[in-house]
């Protein structure tokens, strides 16, 4: 299918452009601030991305998912601290815990659905951060510290802003590029069909929990990459990653920007993070104009802002 | 048609599903003979559909047993009895309402074609099970109406769907939850003449209200009353059956229409 013409694509296609050019902005007009915070959306975008997948794709809302940032961002901090500074190593086992983690959260949550859902990935997360909190060698409470960010041989210096922004920057296309490929291979439209009629699904001969189960499990490693990101990007991680209101703050990504559109979370990620910081410099109670706004697209428009987007063209 | 020394596609053995207090199914046996169109009558609440579910899986007995072709599927969850070529559709029709006709179709298709393991390849893409889709679609003439939303389909056509996405799992037996529930006159009469195609390829269990599509179509008629067969037999032989004039009293005109 050719994508079609329309608002919601053209505004996905100028952010793209954007997110390309800005550090060339930020090199011509020396603002350093704009690059380090759009670092930070960009993996806070893959990490939302990642929770649409499930969320808006499976239909499967898991109030647990900032519980793989900390996964990720742990597994290279902790892998730092005890002298390993690989990327190939720090990596490879971020990605591989959090899946494990996915495979055994999901194996136990989805025979559960709706609220019940919600609770246990909530549950399992909060599991994570007292455990993280409880690792007193690794900085408890506290956290840990990243003195050194991850190396990979020279290929790549994450030390330098501009490198590391266009890694994230990678990572999200290619996470955002893996996630387009699933949603519409036969893996993708089993997911969905499970999303739309259960029942329908089984009767005609597929194993639902076996394809929501995979679904869980992909979303989760693509999430222990943005963990993984996000540790290199503050030199530190601790559990506060993973308590349960930054999972909250990835569920309104996702709903800001359109559950069910591929793009959808990187505007939902850019809105609501660019929002949260122009409100903190006014007010303590950002808040307060956040609660409102959501509330607005909730009932007002069903499918974010892309969805918004996406009506526009019909008038 | 009823030939009694086939070795049946389907049989029940005193199957028994309480709710409650309620016997739902109440020592029930039956048999279907391939080849046949098997409809399945009685009053609401006789338990029809709950049998339906308990063929298919979606629902379990409390005891008894259920062999098709041969091997015994009591246990088995629903998903695997459609792989082995047991096919149903819905009373109220349930289908992937955010989906275009020829996807839901084509995800029926899918579903027998090996594993759904493939994350790359874009399924919609895929030559076979779109040509498999199309056709089960035209099959039921729906072909025109291939891509549009189920959502946007008139109750007819859906439930037209609902039998091309039964037909697209190339099931042995399809076992057909009240088709015609909320047609009108024209799209009935369409559907009894679909049904009336469709049996010379598959052996169909038909579960009806319609008494009129049911004395036209059926080879054989087990009558249900609170979960319990009271006949079995012949429509002529049903028609004139003493204890279904009985269960059917205040609806007896229905049965009695054509004589």
């Amino acid at each position: 299918m050719m994508p079609k013409l329309n608002a919601s694509n053209a505004v996905a296609a100028l952010m793209c452009a954007a997110l390309i050019l800005l550090p060339v902005y930020s090199a011509a007009t020396g603002n350093i601030f704009i690059l380090t915070l759009f670092t930070r959306i960009t993996i806070y975008a893959l990490a939302a991305a990642s929770l649409n997948l499930i969320m808006g794709y499976g239909g499967m809302m898991s109030f647990g998912h900032a519980a793989y940032l900390g996964i990720g961002g742990y597994a290279v901090g902790i892998l730092a601290a005890e002298g390993i500074g690989s990327g190939f190593i720090q990596w490879p086992v971020a990605l591989v815990v959090s899946a494990l983690f996915a495979l055994l959260i999901g194996a136990l949550s989805l025979r559960t659905r709706g609220v019940y859902f919600i609770m246990i990935t909530l549950a399992f997360a909060q599991m994570a951060y007292y455990v993280a909190s409880a690792l007193s060698r690794y900085g408890g409470d506290d956290g840990l510290t990243v003195y050194k960010r991850s190396d990979f041989a020279g290929l790549i210096n994450l030390s330098d802003r501009n490198q590391f922004y266009y890694l994230c920057l990678a990572c999200l296309f290619g996470g955002l590029y893996l996630i387009w490929r699933i949603v519409n291979s036969r893996f993708g439209l089993v997911v969905q069909g499970v999303r739309s009629n259960e029942q329908r699904m089984q009767a005609i001969g597929f194993h639902a929990n076996r394809y929501r189960l995979v679904c869980f499990v992909i979303s989760g490693t693509i999430c222990g990459l943005a963990g993984a990101l996000l540790a290199n990007n503050t030199d530190f991680v601790s559990p506060a990653v993973m308590y349960w209101t930054r999972s909250g703050d990835l569920m309104v990504m996702v709903i800001l920007g359109g559950m069910g559109s591929l793009f959808g979370p990187v505007v939902g990620a850019i809105v609501y993070l660019l929002l949260e910081e122009l409100l903190s410099q006014f007010t303590e109670f950002s808040g307060l104009i956040l609660g409102p706004v959501l509330l607005l697209i909730v009932l007002f428009a069903r499918g974010g802002i892309m969805g918004l987007l996406g009506r526009m063209r019909r008038g | 048609m009823a030939d009694s020394l086939a070795e049946p596609l389907l049989r029940v053995d005193s199957l028994v599903r309480r709710y409650g207090g309620i016997t739902a199914t109440d020592n029930l046996s039956m048999e279907v003979i391939p080849g046949e169109l098997h409809a399945i009558i009685g009053p609401n609440g006789a338990g029809k559909t709950t049998l339906i579910s308990q063929l298919t899986g979606q629902v379990m007995p409390n005891s008894g047993t259920i062999y098709f072709a041969g091997r015994d599927v009591t246990s088995l969850p629903s998903y695997t009895r459609s792989r082995l070529g047991l096919a149903r559709s819905f009373q109220i029709t349930s289908l992937l309402k955010d989906f275009s006709a020829i996807d839901n179709v084509a995800l029926a298709a899918q579903a027998h074609d090996g594993h759904s393991f493939r994350f790359w390849g874009n399924a919609r893409k895929e030559r076979h099970l779109r040509d498999t889709a199309r056709a089960a679609l035209e099959r039921v003439g729906l072909g025109q109406r291939a891509d549009i939303v189920v959502s946007q389909l008139s109750h007819g056509e859906q439930r037209e769907l609902e039998l091309a996405v039964a037909l697209a799992t190339k099931p042995q037996l399809l076992l057909l939850d009240e088709p015609m529930a909320g047609l009108g006159v024209t799209e009935s009469a369409r559907m009894v003449a679909l049904l009336k195609e469709l049996r010379k390829e598959v052996t169909i269990v038909l579960v009806e209200h319609d008494m009129e599509a049911v004395f036209a179509l059926a080879d054989r008629i087990t009558v249900l009353v609170y979960g319990r067969v009271i006949a079995c037999d012949v429509p002529d032989a049903i028609r004139k059956h003493e204890e279904v004039k009985r269960a059917y009293l205040g609806e007896q005109h229905a049965v009695t229409r054509h004589d």
